[in-house]
This record gives C-alpha cells, structure tokens and sequence, in this order.
C-alpha cells in the first residue's frame, strides 16, 4: 500500500504520527464497510490517513454512523475529516445519478482522531491542519 | 448487474415519490449542534399545531433522539401543505463528554449525555439515509458554514436526491452573516430568519410549501 510514515519507525508508538496515504486503486477494490473499517481501525490507533479518492456520500455517511458507535469516554472520541466543499465538484446531471455515479471521485480526504487533528483554516481550494502527537 | 440495479433503484424511489402525494411528506430539520433546529421545529409546530415538539438549550446535544410531530398542516395562498416534521440531533464527527463539563455538569451526567448523543446522531444518519422526503438545513448565521460536517451533510443529502432548503437562523444576532452561508452553498435557496424571535417566519412558510408542498 502506498504510505509514508515518520523516520521513528512508523509504527504509531514513538514520538511521531504515523500518515497513511491509500491510493484510490486500493480502496477502489473494497466494500463500503471494509473502507470504513480500514480507516477507523488506523484512526482509532492515532494514525492520519489520507485518501487519494475519497469516499462517497453514502459510505461518509455510514462513516458517520459507526463512528459514533465506537466513541466512548477517555479513549477514543471520534474523527476530524475534511474535504473540500462538494459545491465544487462539477455537476453529473440525472444521466449521471439515475446510472450511481456518486460524487466520490479526486475528492483528496484526509481523517484523522478527533484529539489530534484540528482544522486550522478551510476554504474551497485549500485545506490547512494541525496535527499534534498522541 | 450493479448499473442495472442502480437504474432501477432510481427508477423506483423517484415513482414512489411520485405516487405518494396522499401521505403527508417527513421532513428532517437537520444542521450542526447548536444552529437552533428545535427551537425552529417548536416555533413551527406551535405555530401551526399549539404543541411543542422538544425541550430547547444552549447546551449542545440537548435534542439527543430524533423526534416526530406528525400531520403538521401549513397553509399558504390558499394552499394546505401537510408535513410531518422530524426534529433531529445535530450531526457530528466528535462527542467529547468534557465538553459538557464545561456546562457545570457531573462527570456521569456528562458521560451519560455523550453516550446519548453520540446514539442520537447514529440514528440521525440513519433516518436521513432512509426516512425523509425532504430536508430543512439549519445553519447558525454567526458561525462559519465551511464545515466538514456542513459539507458533508450536504453531499449526503444531494446524493438522495432530496430536495433542501438552507435555513440561517439567528438572523437576530449582531455578527450574523446571511451571505456568508448562500455563497457556501449557492446550489441551494437560502432563507434568512430567527426562530427565536419570529424573524421572516411567512417566507420560511411560504418556501416551506413551495419545496415540499
């Protein structure tokens, strides 16, 4: 899998953050649930993972969804996600939506866990994050 | 197989729509914690029924279940349009129950309310995946609407295909900034009001009947 990690081993423990970058070839191949499982499981161990396509509106929302049913007191208390605004992606028309294509497409998104990641600015071409250590 | 599924996926919801004129339509007050949706859920249902649908709070997640007032009877130039509204909780990414600490609350009383929150909000996508007909989105107009969640909320919605009127409420407040959110969502009618103090409230009926009449 395509991914960068930090010169302390990469492994999430040292003192770095750990950054997986997964091409949208890799996500292209899994299911809904597979995607969300991939990405919360290395968020939920203090990892940023950045998707080269992003996800679809249905599979944001079911990211949503068990996101919250994974949240709990002192451990994990959910995700920072962002993308750019979906306003910008170019409209597909009903051709496009009657035959499911969904808006998922170069939409660059980046998640990370909600006590680690904070969104410093964002407009409709340029996103800028903090990230701390755990 | 899967295009042929899609196509008639669409191909269904959009012939039940238009078969199901007879049942009043649901539609979802959804939007961000805080941004005034049971405040404008109640001043809706007490306008046009005398009930209200759901205790309101400055404290964020108060409305922690998604709650139904039913056969919500609006009239407009001479025109009765029937809703039924849902009152849901503000959509999030992140529940911290320590925020709540900050309200002078206990520990288990803060724990208590984010387990809650974060079951309300699961169940706020659910519905909005399976049970609306149409979408009210509440924006605070102080804050700014540049969110993920305001962003993502609205790429859900539109994958739906549901049709969606943008609400900035809180009009009422000084730093209020009505343009600010209809240039971050131009795709979509904006309607300026204040659920609180009443502000606009015949447009907010009046776009209320056009879109989901």
């Amino acid at each position: 899998m395509p991914e960068a990690t930090t010169p302390n081993g990469g492994d999430g423990d040292g003192d770095g953050v750990r950054i997986d970058l997964i091409s949208g070839a890799r996500m292209e191949g899994l299911t809904s649930m597979e995607k969300i499982r991939l990405i919360l499981d290395s968020v939920r161990d203090g990892d940023i993972v950045v998707l080269e396509a992003g996800l679809s509106p249905e599979e944001e929302s079911k990211l949503i969804e068990v996101t919250m049913t994974e949240i709990s007191p002192d451990d994990f208390s959910g995700i920072e996600i962002e993308t750019y605004p979906s306003s910008q992606q170019p409209n597909q028309g009903l051709v496009g939506r009657l035959l499911g294509k969904e808006e998922a497409a170069n939409k660059l998104t980046v998640i990370g866990p909600a006590n680690q990641i904070e969104t410093l600015h964002k407009d409709e071409d340029l996103i800028s994050a903090l990230v701390s250590r755990k | 197989m899967g295009l042929l599924t899609n196509l008639r996926d669409s191909i269904t919801r959009v012939t039940d729509r238009l078969f199901a004129d007879d049942e009043p339509k649901r539609i979802g007050i959804y939007g961000p914690p805080n941004a005034g949706k049971t405040t404008l859920a109640n001043r809706i249902a007490r306008d046009w029924t005398g009930d209200a649908v759901g205790p309101e709070s400055h404290i964020p997640h108060e409305t922690r279940r998604a709650r139904r007032k039913e056969n919500v009877q609006i009239e407009r130039n001479g025109k009765t349009v029937t809703i039924d509204i849902v009152d849901t909780p503000g959509v999030t990414t992140k529940v911290d129950y320590k925020e709540f600490l900050d309200h002078d609350m206990e520990k288990d009383d803060a724990v208590k309310r984010s387990r809650e929150a974060t079951e309300g909000v699961a169940e706020a996508m659910h519905w909005l995946r399976e049970d609306v007909d149409g979408v009210i989105y509440v924006l605070d107009s102080s804050t700014d609407p540049f969110t993920q969640v305001n962003t993502m909320l609205i790429g859900i919605i539109e994958s739906q295909d549901l049709p969606v009127l943008i609400f900035a409420n809180k009009v009422d407040l000084d730093d209020a900034d009505v343009k600010r959110i209809s240039d971050a969502f131009p795709q979509h009618e904006t309607v300026p009001l204040s659920a609180l103090e009443g502000d606009n409230m015949d447009e907010v009926y009046e776009k209320i009947a056009e879109y989901f009449g």
